[in-house]
């Protein structure tokens, strides 16, 4: 068990240094870090010793060394646009994305697992095929003019919710939530509802087409021939076996959430790492794009861990070939 | 209760076109209400889109044309519409409608082009990591499992970002326009690689190829000519839903600013300027353009899904 | 003279698919005793598995039964509300299918699956629930039950599992057991350890059991008698002994006689020439005719009914006017 977990640690580290690797290679080669910092009047003496200075003269596998070993210490360099270093501005976006993310991801599985149940289910049923037919539509709006139509009806329209900003804020420690306050619940729904739906829709297909495939197995038949009630067939047998390989899916799309985060946080003017990410891609700002990526990248493959540990604890095949490796 | 055995004769293409139209395929496709529909308003859409130049009643980008006393205008069927502007305005002037024809055009343009880039790459990919194996296919994987673990979106993003940077001031429509193709196509072509190298592992051990390569006949040969129009099977259906997926994300870079620019608007640039006059109540600006992209997608959505369910030997 | 359990009387089976409606099961009537074992044997397709899911209730849409009655106990249940029968299932017929790795869930202990079954079928909870499950596992064999009862399915060799679904079919002790090839997915040395099993239950539990399957031996073996199926339709019914010694259908004559033996020496295997036909393409009249060494005129115009031939029957027009012959016909 011990010898999977470190196994799995091992090729997390892999991955996440072929993406320091990329963002170092951004970093250093795309465009010269020199002009980016000094004015076009300095001397060509002046850029050289800067250059020096930053050892940007020295063996690029070194170089290198020096970024992961900078990196693990959380330290990005400074930003080109805003003059701070990237870590600080990481450090005040990232409650904004991270609470977006997680309401976005627990609405999206709070809808997506009964929906997807349901339709299995009631195949036949007037709903399902309302749902079916609106799931078609909400994979395929861009997230975007999800957002763009729920501001014209809630916004515009009827004026009930907020279409920017974050709502007011409450201090806890080194976060900050909007969480506790009436305007800031009122500013999280329609960007959660925005960067959730298009997971939701998912969820709920998968959930439903995994479904209706464990109601064709043997076992699902031999349990109706030991005449077990609908309850138990749907609830106990068919969902658990439906859930375990949803849960993998899931977890990665839900991973995925915090990149989706960049739109939303746009359409909605919401002060997260996303719009942060966005203004630097625009601006070229090195710095903020490899620090947002290798942090993305952090986040992804801590997931993928996660998922995979959760895996091997809701399978017992899993989990005895696992504690036999 | 004796029935006829199906006459099983087809001569030549007549017999051929016979026996498709007979078949499950083309019987499935015409009783499903759905698939047709989607299938006709995909097609009105690409032939519209193709004629714009043709059938739009403005050219958008001719700025001689343009009449800022005819910008902001509501469409045809308000109080102060113009019935030359059946969709309004926008704040320059621009007939919404054309913009549309025009955009469609483009955004359809980018999605295939795009698709078709990922396709071939990684097709190409997936072929030599399946053929070769060893350390080609170890790398190729790799890669493909290091890109897998960052959505589409974040990798056109990223790729966008980059070249943009790389070519810095030598800016141009073209450029913008191929740089978003590529970075589109380079973030999808994992799907189609690992698709492909899957069925050219199961290919490479059967007789035919073993056959093929006792004549002594070149690896790149034996790829194109024989492996690789057995592997094109389910390349199809992702394509398709593929297709989708390149319209959102081009949609999506174009509202976010870093894809198509105003003088060569798609439907997401388009949504994008819309977006500004939402609250000053000018809403035909970004409704409109925000409409077409999405009965645009939903239509190849229900296609691509019905594909899907029609290749599928199990559900049949 | 006991009424029989189960009453099958003209059972039409069909599935609607696109191009015709294909029956699969045409016109077939038979009588399973208290406590006997009947074997259904046949080729692949002939229509076995789909009369045991026809009689639990279990046939896969777009199937259905077209027509016909099937008497449980002098009662009807082919036409029950989905309730009723579902109260039927497990409690009065239970049934066994052919791949146990398939037919457990394998995110459940079998203790669990087993309770559970118990648990829906009498009032037994909790601890006596469990008792009652430690005590089937120890009847079908398990070693050390209570320990095996948190046990996976997976963890089971392929026997042991049989095993298992054997117990969950008994457990709420239905009268009938409908077994469709309990035997094929397992290795011969262990085939017929099962058997005896299912024969030693069905005698201590007085239970019936429709044993279907492809296997002759295992008929021989375990069936007290037997019925010859072929292209949905019944064409020879009668004590095991008579049909496999004595055959009178000449389909069931080329079955017989294409089992090698080992007591014997010859020359070439004998198999009957053709092959089953189609169900779109069933032949008219006798549905064996095109394939019979014996056919003539009539078989090819009529669809032959069962006739008796001595304690058993078979359907063919060699049998019409109690022309009663003895193997050779």
């Amino acid at each position: 068990m011990l010898a999977f977990v470190i196994r799995r640690a091992v090729e997390a580290a892999l991955v996440l240094l072929v993406v320091a690797l990329i963002a170092f290679a951004l970093f250093r080669f795309v465009g010269d870090p020199i002009n980016q910092m000094v004015g076009l009047e300095t001397s060509a003496e002046d850029r050289a010793q800067l250059r020096h200075a930053l050892g940007l003269d020295d063996a690029v596998l070194m170089q290198f060394a020096r970024f992961v070993w900078h990196a693990v210490h959380f330290d990005f360099g400074s930003s080109y646009q805003f003059k701070k270093p990237v870590i600080a501005l990481i450090a005040e976006r990232f409650p904004a994305t991270l609470e977006l993310s997680v309401v976005a991801a627990l609405f999206a599985l709070a809808l997506g697992i009964p929906l997807g149940v349901y339709t299995a289910i009631h195949r036949q049923s007037l709903l399902t095929k309302l749902l079916l037919a609106l799931s078609l539509v909400g994979i395929s709006l861009p997230t975007f003019l999800i957002g763009i139509l729920l501001i014209f009806v809630f916004s515009v329209s009827l004026q009930v919710l907020p279409s920017f900003g974050r709502g007011d804020v409450v201090a806890l420690g080194f976060w900050s939530t909007g969480l506790l306050t009436v305007s800031g619940l009122k500013a999280i729904v329609l960007p959660a509802v925005t960067l959730g739906l298009f997971q939701m829709t998912l969820i709920m297909r998968l959930v439903r087409a995994e479904m209706l495939e464990v109601l064709r197995t043997d076992y699902i038949k031999f349990a109706r021939a030991r005449g077990l009630g609908d309850r138990a067939i749907h609830f106990g047998h068919a969902l658990r076996n439906t859930l375990v390989p949803v849960i993998t899916i899931t977890g990665l799309q839900l991973g995925s959430i915090i990149a989706f985060a960049i739109v939303t946080e746009t359409v909605f003017q919401w002060p997260g790492m996303g719009l942060m990410f966005l203004q630097a891609v625009q601006n070229a700002d090195i710095p903020i794009m490899s620090a947002y990526l290798l942090l993305v990248a952090l986040i992804f493959v801590i997931i993928n861990l996660l998922v995979d540990l959760l895996y091997i604890a809701v399978d017992p095949r899993i989990r005895i070939a696992a504690r036999d490796a | 209760m004796t029935l006829d055995a199906r006459p099983n004769k087809s001569h030549g293409r007549v017999g051929a076109i016979r026996s498709l139209l007979d078949s499950d395929f083309a019987h499935a496709f015409l009783h499903s209400k759905l698939a047709v529909a989607a299938a006709l308003v995909t097609l009105t859409l690409v032939l519209v889109a193709a004629l714009a130049p043709a059938i739009a009643p403005h050219d958008p980008f001719d700025l001689k044309s343009l009449n800022l006393l005819d910008s902001r205008l509501p469409p045809a069927w308000a109080q102060d519409g113009d019935l030359r502007y059946l969709l309004g305005t926008d704040e320059e002037g621009r007939d919404v409608l054309s913009a549309i024809l025009y955009g469609t055009r483009i955004s359809l343009t980018v999605g295939v082009l795009s698709v078709a880039f990922a396709a071939v790459l990684g097709i190409a990919l997936g072929l030599c990591a399946g053929y070769a194996g060893g350390t080609i296919d170890a790398l190729i994987m790799r890669a493909a499992d290091v890109q897998l673990t960052f959505p589409a979106i974040l990798i056109a993003l990223l790729l966008d970002g980059t070249l943009r940077a790389l070519f810095g001031a030598r800016r141009s429509e073209i450029l913008e326009f191929w740089v978003l193709v590529i970075s589109i196509g380079l973030s999808f072509w994992v799907q189609y690689a690992r698709t492909v190298r899957g069925s050219t592992l199961v290919e490479k051990g059967k007789d035919y190829v073993l056959a093929a390569r006792l004549i002594g006949l070149h690896p790149a040969l034996i790829l194109v000519r024989h492996i690789l129009p057995n592997v094109l099977g389910p390349v199809l259906v992702i394509a398709t839903i593929n297709l989708a997926l390149a319209i959102i994300t081009e949609a999506t870079l174009s509202f976010l600013g870093v894809g198509l620019p105003p003088t060569q608007p798609s439907l997401g640039t388009l949504i994008r300027i819309g977006n500004d006059f939402l609250f000053a109540g000018e809403w035909w600006i970004a409704i409109f353009p925000g409409v077409t992209l999405a009965v645009l997608i939903v239509a190849i959505n229900l296609l691509g899904d019905w594909l899907r369910d029609a290749l599928n030997p199990r559900l049949r | 003279m006991t009424s029989p359990l189960l009453c099958v009387r003209n059972l039409r089976v069909e599935f609607p698919t696109r191009r015709a409606t294909l029956r699969a099961i045409d016109d077939i009537s038979f009588d399973i005793m208290p406590g006997e074992v009947l074997g259904v044997v046949g080729e692949s397709g002939a229509g076995k598995s789909v009369t045991g899911a026809a009689i639990i209730g279990l046939i896969d849409a777009p199937g259905r039964i077209a027509g016909g009655e099937i008497l449980l106990d002098g009662q009807r249940i082919d036409q029950l509300p989905p309730a009723a029968m579902r109260s039927i299932r497990g409690k009065r017929i239970g049934m066994v299918f052919q791949d146990p790795l398939t037919s457990l869930d394998p995110l459940y202990r079998i203790g669990a699956q087993i309770e559970e079954t118990i648990a829906a079928h009498t009032d037994l909870r909790g601890e006596a629930a469990r008792r009652r499950a430690i005590s089937l596992l120890a009847e079908v064999g398990i070693a050390a039950p209570e320990i095996r009862m948190d046990s996976y399915p997976h963890q089971f060799s392929g026997g042991m599992r049989q095993r298992v679904v054997v117990a969950l079919a008994l457990a709420a002790e239905p009268q009938l057991v409908i077994a469709d090839e309990p035997t094929t997915a397992l290795d011969v040395s262990v085939q017929a350890q099962i058997i005896t099993l299912m024969k030693r239950l069905a005698q201590d539990h007085h239970v019936a059991i429709m044993l279907i399957t492809h296997d002759m031996g295992v008929i021989a073996e375990a069936a007290d008698r037997v019925a010859v199926m072929y292209a949905g339709r019944i064409v020879e019914i009668g004590p095991v002994q008579d049909v496999v010694h004595t055959p009178r259908h000449p389909y069931s004559q080329g079955l017989m006689g294409s089992i090698p033996r080992l007591d014997q020496s010859a020359g070439r295997l004998v198999a009957i020439p053709g092959a089953m036909p189609r169900l779109d393409a069933i032949p008219p009249g006798c549905a064996f005719h095109p394939r019979c060494p014996h056919a003539f005129a009539r078989c090819i115009a009529e669809k032959p009914s069962l006739r008796p031939t001595g304690a058993g029957a078979a359907a063919c027009w060699l049998f019409d006017v109690a022309k009663v012959t003895d193997g050779a016909a």
